[in-house]
């Protein structure tokens, strides 16, 4: 069971990282990683979002969409549960630990129906065999701890790219792009390992 | 039939149910959240330029409120914002002093030679670094490569010829440009001041000589000419006491570097000694 869990954790975070092997979650990607802190705060959200919705999906496709013969539904139900979720969270969070919403909230709604964690959340309804709740959690962590490494590591790029001597017309978002195909490239390196 | 309304309902009883999750925990979770502080946001100049010392327009009403933070900080907001926060706070509004950044420094590139070729990152903070503090001959002079333009939330300063220069008319005050650059040139003067000395040497004069042709060599001619004893001369290196200086401009008439600027005073031909490289 460990070993089997380590696997799903390291297949998630290296192997079948959501950006840069899926290419899921594309647009905080670019769009929040411009400085390593506010990538960090973007990355740390995802993975709590991620982990959460993990488990509220799990219980709502055991309880809700299977017994009614439902599974179809999938998607939809999902993205209302997420978004419910986050806004919980939200609220929760200003409530009970100001400390830690100033720091991951404004990134809180930014992540709402994000695709990732759609995206994980679908993932773990797919998988054969079928996943059980810690297997369900453990993915949507590790994923989520996969696009904070890809997110921190490109955030990293862009900082020092600030201050390269770049030909104009790559200067901006094209050089972004450009690294994080790079990015994405070194990643390919992980594909077709089995754990 | 069931086939379609089974879904309909189930996922619309889903949402019902967060829906009213949702609503109770809104009530169960509700901050309270003081309205002077919005009004006080509204008051703010709005340009998020951190110049209060706060994270931001809405950081700094939060701290007025919620921890006495005094209220004269926004700088950007001028007089009128202060007005505006005492009535809301209903405590007695303070004079604030309007002020503009200016950069003290005159060594442009005909005037102030470099002592090496700078060829690396593009960047003051990363040229101050190496040897000399940069790569002029002065090591107090502006390096040029613009940390403050990056910093400035109003888009007003400019590189002119090698040395920074801000438009004293879009400046707001918030010295977000003091804070950032690496040579520590930039200085908050108050608006209503005309007077200042554009350098920030501590050379003495003979040192002065092959560093820069108009930086301040310390003669002490301002501080004896000064009739209000605003002027002094420390580390060879003149400094105005803003609060006694009476803009009256002799130092300026005075100086033989021609380094103290009087703004008031008609435009006048380039300095002697700028010309003679």
């Amino acid at each position: 069971m460990i070993m089997k869990l380590v696997a799903i954790s390291l297949t998630a975070i290296f192997v079948q990282n959501f950006v840069l092997v899926k290419f899921l979650g594309i647009c905080p990607f670019i769009g929040v990683s411009k400085k390593v802190d506010t990538a960090l705060g973007m990355g740390m959200a995802v993975t709590f979002v991620m982990t959460l919705a993990s488990i509220m999906t799990y219980f709502c496709q055991k309880f809700i969409l299977v017994p009614l013969n439902i599974e179809y539904m999938q998607t939809i139900a999902f993205i209302v549960i997420i978004a419910a979720l986050v806004q919980f969270v939200e609220m929760f969070l200003q409530k009970s630990i100001p400390s830690l919403y100033s720091s991951l909230g404004i990134y809180l709604p930014l992540i709402t129906t994000n695709c990732a964690v759609l995206g994980v959340t679908l993932l773990n309804m797919q998988q054969e065999p079928a996943y059980g709740l810690i297997e369900c959690i453990v993915n949507g962590f590790s994923s989520g701890l996969g696009f904070l490494l890809a997110i921190l590591l490109f955030a990293g790029v862009r900082e020092r790219l600030e201050f390269s001597d770049i030909p104009k017309p790559f200067r901006g978002f094209p050089i972004a792009l450009i690294s994080a195909s790079l990015l994405a490239l070194a990643f390919l390196g992980f594909s077709g390992m089995k754990f | 039939m069931t086939s379609i309304l089974l879904p309909a309902l189930a996922i619309g009883a889903v949402g019902l149910v967060l829906g009213a999750l949702l609503f109770a925990a809104s009530r169960l979770f509700h901050v309270e959240v003081d309205e002077r502080i919005e009004k006080i946001t509204g008051c703010l100049s709005g340009a998020n330029c951190g110049g209060c010392g706060y994270a931001g327009c809405s950081a700094y009403a939060g701290a007025i409120v919620n921890d006495g933070a005094p209220i004269d900080r926004c700088s950007a907001g001028g007089q009128a914002a202060v007005d505006a926060i005492a009535e809301i706070m209903g405590v007695e509004a303070t004079a604030v002093e309007p002020v503009r950044a200016v950069v003290m420094c005159s060594g442009t590139g005909a005037v102030a030679p470099d002592s090496y070729d700078y060829y690396g990152i593009a960047d003051c903070l990363a040229a101050s670094k190496l040897q000399g503090g940069g790569h002029k001959e002065c090591s107090y002079g502006c390096l040029g490569y613009g940390k403050c333009i990056d910093a400035c939330s109003e888009g007003g300063i400019s590189i002119v010829d090698g040395v920074a220069s801000i438009d004293g008319s879009a400046c707001i005050g918030c010295g977000s440009c003091k804070t950032v650059c690496p040579k520590h040139i930039i200085e908050l003067v108050p608006k209503r001041c005309k007077v200042y000395v554009k350098c920030k040497s501590c050379d003495k004069g003979p040192a002065m000589k092959n560093k820069c042709s108009v930086g301040c060599i310390g003669c002490k001619l301002c501080e004896k000419a000064c009739p209000a004893g605003a002027i002094t001369v420390t580390n060879f290196l003149a400094s105005i006491d803003y609060d006694k200086c009476i803009q009256c401009g002799l130092c300026a008439e005075k100086c033989p570097r021609h380094i103290i600027v009087n703004e008031n005073a008609p435009a006048e031909p380039a300095a002697p000694e700028s010309q003679a490289v």
